[in-house]
């Protein structure tokens, strides 16, 4: 099988050999026609592994192949790549039609039907009539779809995007990522996208590839990388979660103090670290069985109550969907888990 | 593959610039080769056109086998770009410059010798310190440096008085200041002096009114330190203005507003907030205005009398009586490094923080206005300082219309008719003046020199701003370095290396062509580096993103946005070879004579009236010319909201 992009153990360093690698030795493998996402916190680099990608940096070794065929020395003129910035990048002297057919222009195509062509293309984000629009008169979104619709023209086996949504405000955010999903799906594109937002990734991705430190973190589908992190680091990423101190006993049970819950995957008896979604928890009156303690900050935000209850296990930032009566500071409560928010770690 | 490319042009280098070098007018050049082949028949003549082709065709093989080879990343445009460029800076300034500092260690016989160079480095005339002492006078050297931490501490004060006055100090006539700031540019840095001539000189105005009042009979007291340390201060103090507006615009309103609003009263503010923040600026005012004062050469000749600078002794060592290269290069010498120390002092104060950096977050601030005191001080001193430039070049101006000054007020335009006459005869029209030819060859020179200068700086500026290539640290360094070299050494650098084969040029209009070039390059390099740090890096690489290549990335995308840039360099470096005069007082010849070269001689015969009429047409071609250039090269369209709905209809109608 031949895969849509694929690096083998890729490194980057800026500066000298004495100087810290930004990307260490990085595998990765992205399936034609599939979404996957580079998730992961600003300075562990995905961005710079997605400017490998597009060829506007140089690997410092390693391979990278794009549709099987080895590219690593290729400038980005030459690959079959294009890329939206998280800028836009919009030419600012030329107007919507202009920048979309740019590709054409300096492929040597003519004119006329390379804007025939942009115009198709405007047609497909969604930009009819935009034309003679400026880059500055237009609003971000539209701006975004611009930048879209030019990195499509050429219809490049590989699309890159590096943080496309981050300069949108929350709502168009949710929208535009919708967009951009299913034009993927509609198209077949084979994609790779930077994003540092975890809600993000998971809406869009088949494929989320978790990075640390210029390293792969973890990789999987959305749900497993959610339900079965592979670290501390993922589970809290993935979606904020607590690590703890447990064990497994023989019946292959979690046990946390007097709570217990199945474990979801086949773990060896002995001590163990499990990550804790805030949506684990439940809340009830103080008598119940479950893990006691005294409610120290209670928040009301709509859909849920926040809550930080300190227990003999520590303190327990607590996120319910019991919204109807907020709980008094210092009322005695007693603390509930459902498996659903609780995974083993590996040890 | 690459690497035989690389061996080939390597090799064929090697062998035109060896047998280039090897060979002199008068056969080998060197000693030792005689003794190996015997003496030749023959020398060989400087090298043509041709060889130039050869060199350059060799260069371009050289950069794409480099590319081939993995430089650059196998960018063969990137490549070839850089090894011209080095190719260009090595041969028009590290190899003259290079080459005439070595003159220093050579002895009257023509044997290298470090007892000559310290004989003429350690001399009497260079390091005397007897003027303290109560003799004539001191070394040239201490000479020069005093002059230059006077005009250097003068220039700060006054610029940051002016900057004070026009950002901070509720002053109504921003547009007088505007202009005062434009007038140096566009001015031959000489025309000061002049005007200072005719106020306080032998025939000026304040000794004939001293005559007329108390009978003192008029003297040449102006003339010499004094004098030449006013003038550089009118020259320069403008510089000053700009740099420290620039930082006082950059301060950001809400630190001190925040200082206020901790009970810090407005003097208080200003001296533990506002001046602090100033004074990266104030050190580079000072730097820039020291290297200003010791490179001047137009202000000490015309005014400096017998207070004798490093620069014109230069001048009078080749060009007097005396010609004495050794030692020419060694005062060249001393001038060098005098400016390559300041050079790296000044480095290192850019280098360190900058608290002014423009955040791009919004800052509704307002900005603090000056303490009472200090507002006051900043108009008595501003003020009359405004006034007396506007007399200065009004009667720079003025001079020119009067039949003798000092003597004679009748207006005449005797003066203008002797420079710029223009008949009619049987042979249509006859440019009669006496200027017209130096005015048309500076013209002429200068037009061939701006758009090779403004193309070479922005090239330069875009490698350094935008490529990497291995050894970028030491190209920038190297390239950094070579403009930091003054003008008058440049100058005695070219007449001393390129009047010998193989590159011989001594005499010809290029040479100074190429030192209007190498000499106005930090222009267009500056200011496409202020351009590329505003340019978003992503427009590059989306170019590259869409299949484009480097070369039509920089025409479609980087060229039309760095516009602005480009204009600036041209401007810049044409109007700066029209008036410069230090490195080409040198190169000219009577057939290649130059307007501000004329206009030197025209003072040293006491010729005032032309040379004023002249300095006031060269103003007004200046002028001209600037807005005609910013005229043909245009706006970049941005297509921003405000101004769109006037330049684009067709945005409008969309």
């Amino acid at each position: 099988m031949s895969w849509g992009i694929e690096l083998r153990q890729v490194t980057k360093r800026y500066g000298d050999a004495s100087s810290p690698l930004v990307v260490q030795g990085i595998d990765l493998r992205i399936r034609k026609g599939s979404l996957t996402t580079l998730l992961g916190p600003s300075g562990c680099g995905k961005t710079t592994t997605l400017r490998m990608v597009a060829g506007l940096e140089a690997p410092s070794s390693g391979q990278i192949l794009i549709d099987g065929q080895d590219v690593t020395a290729l400038g980005p003129s030459q690959r079959d790549v294009s890329m939206v910035f998280q800028s836009y990048a919009l030419f600012p002297h030329m107007n919507v039609i202009d920048n979309v057919s740019y590709g054409l222009v300096v492929q040597g195509v003519d004119k006329r039907s390379a804007h025939e062509r942009a115009r198709a293309t405007l047609e497909l984000v969604g930009l009819s009539g935009f034309d003679t629009r400026w880059p500055g008169e237009m609003s971000g979104g539209q701006q975004q779809r611009v930048a879209v619709a030019r990195s499509l023209i050429l219809e490049p086996s590989v699309m890159l995007f590096d943080e496309p949504l981050s300069n949108l405000d929350a709502a168009l955010r949710r929208s535009m990522r919708e967009d951009i999903r299913a034009l993927q799906q509609r198209l077949s594109l084979t994609v790779a996208y930077v994003t540092h937002d975890q809600s993000e990734a998971m809406a869009v991705s088949d494929q989320i590839v978790v990075m640390d430190k210029g390293c792969i973190a973890q990789q999987g589908t959305p749900r497993e990388l959610y339900e079965a992190p592979a670290s501390a680091f993922v589970a809290d990423f993935m979606g904020e979660a607590m690590i703890m101190d447990a064990h497994v006993d023989a019946q292959g049970c979690v046990r946390l103090g007097p709570l217990q819950a199945p474990a979801r995957q086949a773990t060896a008896p002995g001590p163990v670290k499990v990550a804790v979604r805030p949506q684990a928890w439940t809340v009830d009156d103080r008598g119940a069985s479950g893990l006691p303690g005294k409610v120290l900050h209670c928040a009301y935000l709509g859909a849920v109550l926040e809550l930080k209850v300190r227990t003999e296990l520590g303190d327990i930032f607590v996120v319910c969907n019991q919204v109807r009566s907020p709980w008094a500071v210092d009322s005695e409560v007693s603390l509930q888990w459902t498996d659903q928010g609780v995974s083993v770690l590996p040890a | 593959m690459g690497l035989v490319w690389v061996l080939a042009a390597g090799l064929g280098l090697l062998t035109l610039l060896g047998g280039g070098f090897a060979i002199g007018l008068q056969g080998w050049a060197f000693e030792f080769l005689n003794g190996w082949w015997g003496p030749l028949p023959a020398g060989q003549i400087g090298m043509g056109l041709g060889a130039v082709v050869v060199l350059a065709a060799l260069l371009m093989v050289l950069g794409c086998g480099l590319a081939r080879l993995g430089a650059c990343r196998g960018n063969a445009f990137v490549a070839c770009a850089v090894v011209f460029c080095s190719a260009l800076l090595l041969l028009f300034v590290a190899l003259p410059v290079g080459k005439s500092l070595l003159g220093a260690f050579i002895d009257d016989t023509g044997r290298g010798s470090l007892q000559a160079l310290a004989e003429r480095l350690g001399h009497e005339r260079v390091w005397g310190l007897s003027c303290l002492a109560g003799g004539v006078r001191c070394g040239v050297a201490w000479n020069t440096l005093f002059l230059a931490l006077l005009t250097a501490a003068g220039t700060t004060v006054m610029g940051l008085v002016l900057a004070l006055l026009s950002e901070r100090g509720r002053f109504r006539f921003g547009g007088a200041l505007r202009l005062l700031a434009l007038l140096p540019i566009i001015t031959p840095p000489f025309v000061v002096g002049l005007g200072l001539i005719l106020l306080f000189g032998r025939a000026g105005l304040v000794n004939q009114v001293l005559e007329w009042a108390f009978g003192l009979p008029p003297t040449r007291w102006f003339y010499g330190l004094f004098g030449t340390w006013l003038a550089q201060m009118f020259a320069f103090t403008p510089i000053a203005f700009m740099i420290i507006r620039g930082v006082v615009q950059g301060i950001s309103p809400s630190l001190e507003e925040a200082a206020q609003t901790l009970r810090a009263s407005r003097q208080h503010t200003f001296m533990s907030v506002t001046l602090p923040l100033l004074k990266p600026g104030l050190a580079n005012a000072f730097l820039v205005g020291f290297i200003e004062s010791i490179a001047d050469f137009g202000n000490p000749i015309i005014v400096g009398g017998q207070y004798a600078v490093l620069s014109t002794e230069i001048f009078f060592a080749i060009v007097g009586a005396q010609y004495d290269q050794g030692r020419a290069a060694s005062l060249a010498l001393i001038l060098t490094g005098f400016a390559l120390a300041v050079f790296f002092l000044q480095q290192r104060v850019l280098g360190r923080a900058s608290y002014t950096t423009v955040s791009g977050k919004g800052d509704g601030g307002m900005p603090l206005t000056l303490p009472e005191g200090l507002r006051r001080l900043c108009w008595t001193l501003g003020i009359p300082w405004l006034i007396f430039t506007a007399v200065v070049y009004l009667f720079a101006f003025s001079g020119g219309f009067v039949q003798t000054w000092g003597r004679d007020f009748t207006p005449t335009w005797a003066h203008f008719k002797t420079a710029f006459d223009i008949q009619w005869s049987t042979h249509g029209l006859v440019w009669a003046g006496s200027a017209w030819n130096s005015l048309f060859t500076t013209f002429k020179l200068a037009a061939i020199a701006a758009p090779l200068c403004a193309a070479l700086g922005l090239t330069i500026s875009w490698l350094l701003a935008r490529t990497e290539f291995a050894g970028q640290r030491a190209f920038e360094f190297s390239a950094l370095l070579a403009f930091a070299i003054p003008g008058t050494v440049l100058g005695v650098s070219y007449i001393l290396a390129f009047n010998v084969p193989p590159f011989e040029l001594t005499g010809t209009a290029l040479i100074i062509v190429l030192c209007f070039i190498f000499r106005n390059v930090p222009v267009g390099v500056r200011a496409g580096t202020a351009s590329f740090k505003q340019l978003d890096r992503s427009l590059d690489e989306a170019s590259a993103m869409l299949r484009a290549g480097t070369a039509t990335t920089l025409r479609r995308v980087v060229l039309p946005l760095l516009k602005p840039a480009l204009v600036a360099a041209l401007v810049y470096s044409f109007v700066r070879s029209m008036t410069t005069v230090s490195a080409v007082i040198f190169l000219v010849t009577a057939e290649n004579e130059l307007a501000t070269t004329y206009i030197i001689g025209r003072v040293g015969n006491g010729d005032y009236g032309v040379a004023l009429a002249y300095c006031s047409v060269l103003i007004v071609l200046m002028s001209l010319a600037t807005a005609a250039i910013q005229a043909l090269v245009g706006e970049r369209q941005l297509g921003r909201r405000v101004s769109d709905h006037r330049s684009h209809p067709a945005g409008v109608m969309a």
